[in-house]
């Protein structure tokens, strides 16, 4: 609720940096700095969804999450929005029960239905309390919401209109401009590239909805991710109730390969106070074999919060801006790396170029011994920080299932990290970034 | 009320009770103890992941700042990053997070707060690091001017160039007239520009003492071992005379208040703020029990009454919601807004908002509908305990706005004796036009030629 959030006024004082580096949770009590072993089940269910499940007993409560290859990169062509309309609206009628049975049902149960989408992935999360009476109620709504969505017409209409409405305020917000401008400057015509569009929105019709949940929501490719108060029976239980009842599906094409942009520079005209820079390119899968490097050196760059040469050179020697950050974004196709801060409009050029020598310099020379030993012990010995909460290991659980990672991921992390060498990082980032390809897209520059 | 602050509850009934008497930790913890020199030190220990959660807490914040040096308890607390007599600029940072841990800082207008996430093994470490900080700060010149420019560009960012938050800080200085609420945590960018080092030095040196300070640890501790620890790195420290805290009471408002924001946006936005009492006395007060489960009743949950009848049935509103806490150090009210969908006004909407209060007010609730709220509540107990973050800020919070955690579990037990009659007694009692104050965001038309209509912070290259 965004009014909410306009309420609280607490000022944290940065902004989370994001990562792409895997969370996730041990309910093992090891010595610190032990490696961490998470005990990670995996099969497959008879009707083909694949499961992936941590047991503990720690805490009486369940956390379950369904995903399915049904992000906004299965959008058709003059559709972009159907994915995340479609995933929006599965719980606004199922099963006989309209939106309003549902939720209150929900909430008489104390339990808590949440979705997520993004290019590759849409699925819905519960979380429940374990106690028998709460757990079986709430996972017989869920499976009611995945299998037996009903997508009434008054809803989608309504919805629609949200959603226009939405756009179109997000159309007059520098961040959110920018952010579209750039993944168009990166992707192009690729389903990456593409954003909903007052257009797109309109033309969805609750055919297109049907048609988009019956060919992506199946069973062949449902990953279930089960964290929390149950056994290895009750698990197995629970994938098949989940998804028992969707169609086995047929196979899906490939999402098309990236083509690697040009250079460019875009700048779009704004009246904000501050400019809105973002720099980068395509480059990283999940699965990549560059990945700890990257991340590594990203760290040192501009993920390591605080510490990172980009917060360090922007912020700190110069105070040209309050949040400055850069990140992989890996996904199933090459997801960007991407730079990204706020500054006064008058010294946004000042700023740009101090970022383009920090990046330039630590492409060239790569990372210092000291920097490299510092980014090790942060993610190695952090490394528990990540594994602290069953919320954590959920996401974790949902990204290795869905992206086919091994199942010792977690557990070979630590040992990964610390094999990084400062020669990698720097040859790893002199392959994969190219001045050739970097993009930038400036928002209320002068 | 996906916030609630209560700790863990256990007066319950039914299938829950078994369930929370399993999640109960030991009767005794949290622990707690109190330095000869005011410090107190609270202990929750949680043994699942070898992790630590350490968080200091200074009973200071906006609401303690005078005018014309609006936004220093914020910019102190981007300072206390600056280095001391032994750490260079940075030099915190660089600790924690070689020591795998990450650390932050967030002030409101009741309080400022540090903490680190760290593995277990760190917490000694981090616990020395700020018993350094808290007496030893180093506010050098240079340091200072960068990181006041900063703040400038953060207030940018969240503040001058956000129509909504624009619209909720005027709002908050037309609710409240006298009352040290009515500035903005962040600053006044006028008083940015004239800040001086000095106000950053006389603040700490006021504020920052162990006498009004508390610690909170959360994870895979030993309590006996943290009160070592916190004795040994803060016991030498004197208490610092606290300056007499005069908090300028509002004035009874006496009639209604209305102003109108313009800002580039595509949406008009709504929002009303009502007079109401906070939780001054646990064990007495009733009202402020029954004012959070109405707001739970109007908004909180998928099902509850607001986005239900106007997003949902109605759609007059594109978003909606309600918004009151009754725990706080200074004077609190009871909020009302949204987004009205196209085709309808903020008059409309507002109107539709006042209607579903005075259906409360005239109707009551369902016994159901309080059922509803009572088990997400008691839901939210378990919850919480998934996140040590969470269980620490639930303790922290609760101290700075001068309850003690102990008043958590009477607080769940209060929350959950609200009767529908208590429910419907607060909705018609005040909710009327004279303590209202209504902010209504008047989107304008972006042009891209226009200049910026703030005028620039005066930077010195």
């Amino acid at each position: 609720m965004r009014t909410h959030n306009d309420f609280l006024q607490v000022i944290p004082m940065i902004r989370f940096f994001r990562s792409a580096l895997l969370r996730a949770v041990c309910v093992l009590a090891f010595a610190t700095p032990a490696l961490a072993n998470v005990d990670i089940q995996h099969w497959t269910a008879a009707n083909g969804a694949r499961v992936y499940f941590v047991e503990s007993h720690v805490l009486p409560i369940l956390d379950v999450q369904v995903d399915f290859d049904a992000g906004a990169a299965r959008d058709p062509g003059g559709l972009s929005g159907l994915a995340g309309m479609t995933h929006g609206l599965l719980d606004s009628g199922a099963g006989g029960l309209d939106e309003d049975a549902l939720a209150e049902k929900l909430s008489d149960l104390g339990a808590r239905l949440s979705g997520s989408a993004d290019n590759d992935r849409a699925g819905l999360s519960l979380r429940t309390l374990a106690s028998a009476r709460e757990r079986e109620g709430a996972l017989a709504l869920m499976r009611t919401v995945l299998t037996a969505p009903e997508f009434p017409a008054t809803v989608l209409e309504r919805e629609k209109a949200r959603a226009i409405a939405s756009l179109r305020e997000a159309d007059t917000k520098p961040d959110q401009i920018g952010a579209k401008r750039f993944a168009k400057a990166l992707y192009g015509d690729h389903p990456y590239g593409r954003s909903a569009t007052v257009e797109s929105i309109a033309a969805i019709t609750r055919d297109d909805v049907l048609a988009h949940y019956r060919r992506h929501y199946v069973a062949s490719r449902a990953v279930v991710s089960i964290v929390g108060d149950v056994t290895r029976e009750q698990a197995e239980a629970i994938a098949l109730q989940l998804t028992g009842d969707l169609p086995a599906g047929e196979p899906l094409p490939p999402i098309a390969d990236v083509t690697m942009p040009k250079a460019a520079t875009e700048r779009i005209a704004h009246p904000a106070n501050q400019s809105h820079i973002f720099v980068g390119q395509p480059v990283s899968r999940r699965g990549d074999p560059d990945f700890f490097p990257l991340q590594v050196g990203n760290y040192i760059l501009g993920g390591g919060g605080f510490v990172s040469r980009l917060t360090k050179e922007v912020r700190e020697k110069r105070g040209y801006a309050y949040s400055v950050y850069s990140y992989f974004s890996p996904q199933r196709q090459p997801g960007p790396f991407q730079i990204g801060l706020q500054t006064q409009r008058a010294q946004a050029a000042d700023a740009l170029k101090v970022v383009d020598e920090t990046l330039a310099t630590f492409i060239a020379n790569g990372p210092t011994a000291d920097e490299l030993k510092a980014a090790k012990r942060n993610l190695v010995d952090g490394f528990s920080l990540r594994l602290d909460s069953n919320r954590k290991l959920l996401d974790s659980l949902a990204t290795i299932g869905f992206y086919g990672l091994p199942l010792d991921w977690l557990n070979k992390f630590q040992e990964r990290v610390e094999a990084v060498t400062a020669a990698q990082v720097k040859e790893a980032f002199q392959r994969r970034l190219s001045a050739d390809h970097m993009v930038r897209v400036i928002v209320a520059g002068d | 009320m996906d916030l609630r602050r209560f700790s863990n509850g256990i007066a319950l009934c039914g299938a829950l009770a078994l369930t929370l008497a399993a999640a109960s930790p030991a009767r005794a913890n949290p622990y707690e103890t109190t330095l000869s020199n005011g410090l107190r030190v609270i202990v929750k220990e949680d043994h699942r992941a070898p992790v630590a959660m350490h968080m200091v807490w200074y009973r200071v914040g906006a609401m303690d700042e005078k005018d014309g040096t609006t936004g220093i308890a914020h910019l102190l607390e981007h300072m206390m990053f600056k280095g001391t007599k032994k750490l260079k600029p940075g030099e915190f940072n660089d600790i924690v997070a070689r020591a795998g841990g990450n650390d932050n800082a967030f002030t409101s207008h009741d309080y400022t707060a540090y903490f680190q996430r760290v593995p277990a093994a760190a917490l000694p470490k981090m616990i020395e690091l700020e018993a350094d900080r808290m007496r030893n700060l180093v506010i050098g010149d240079d340091e200072f001017a960068r990181e006041l420019k900063v703040v400038m560009e953060e207030r940018r960012l969240r503040t001058d160039d956000q129509p909504q938050a624009q619209m909720h800080e005027q709002l908050m200085a037309s609710a409240f007239i006298a009352h040290p609420y009515r500035r903005p945590v962040i600053g006044w960018m006028n008083d940015l520009e004239k800040m001086r080092p000095d106000d950053a030095r006389n603040w700490y040196r006021l504020w920052y003492a162990p006498n009004n300070a508390y610690v909170v640890v959360v994870g895979d501790v030993d309590h006996k071992r943290v009160f070592e620890l916190v004795k040994k790195h803060y016991g030498h420290m004197k208490p610092v005379a606290q300056p007499v805290r005069k908090v300028t009471a509002e004035p009874p408002q006496t009639g209604e208040r209305r102003i109108v924001v313009k800002a580039p946006a595509e949406l008009p936005q709504l929002a009303m703020a009502w007079k109401v009492p906070k939780l001054s006395d646990v064990e007495n007060d009733r009202e402020p029990y029954a004012l959070e489960v109405l707001a739970g009743i109007l908004d909180g949950h998928a099902a509850s009454r607001l986005p239900r009848a106007l997003v949902r049935s109605s759609q007059i509103a594109v978003e909606v919601g309600a918004y009151y806490d009754s725990t706080a150090r200074g004077e609190v009210t009871f909020m009302l807004g949204g987004t009205p969908a196209k085709g309808h006004t903020v008059a409309e909407l507002e109107t539709a908002l006042r209607a579903e209060v005075k259906r409360i007010a005239d109707e009551g609730v369902s016994a159901a509908e309080l059922e509803r709220i009572k088990t997400l509540t008691v839901a939210a107990q378990i919850y919480k305990l998934d996140s040590t973050y969470v269980q620490a800020m639930e303790i922290g919070r609760l101290e700075a706005s001068g309850y003690r955690w102990q008043d958590a579990d009477r607080m769940l037990e209060k929350l959950r004796s609200v009767t529908a009659d208590e429910v419907q007694a607060v909705a018609r009692k005040y909710f009327g036009d004279d303590t209202l104050t209504v902010a209504v965001l008047d989107p304008q038309p972006l042009d891209p030629d226009a200049k910026p209509r703030a005028k620039p912070a005066g930077l010195r290259h």
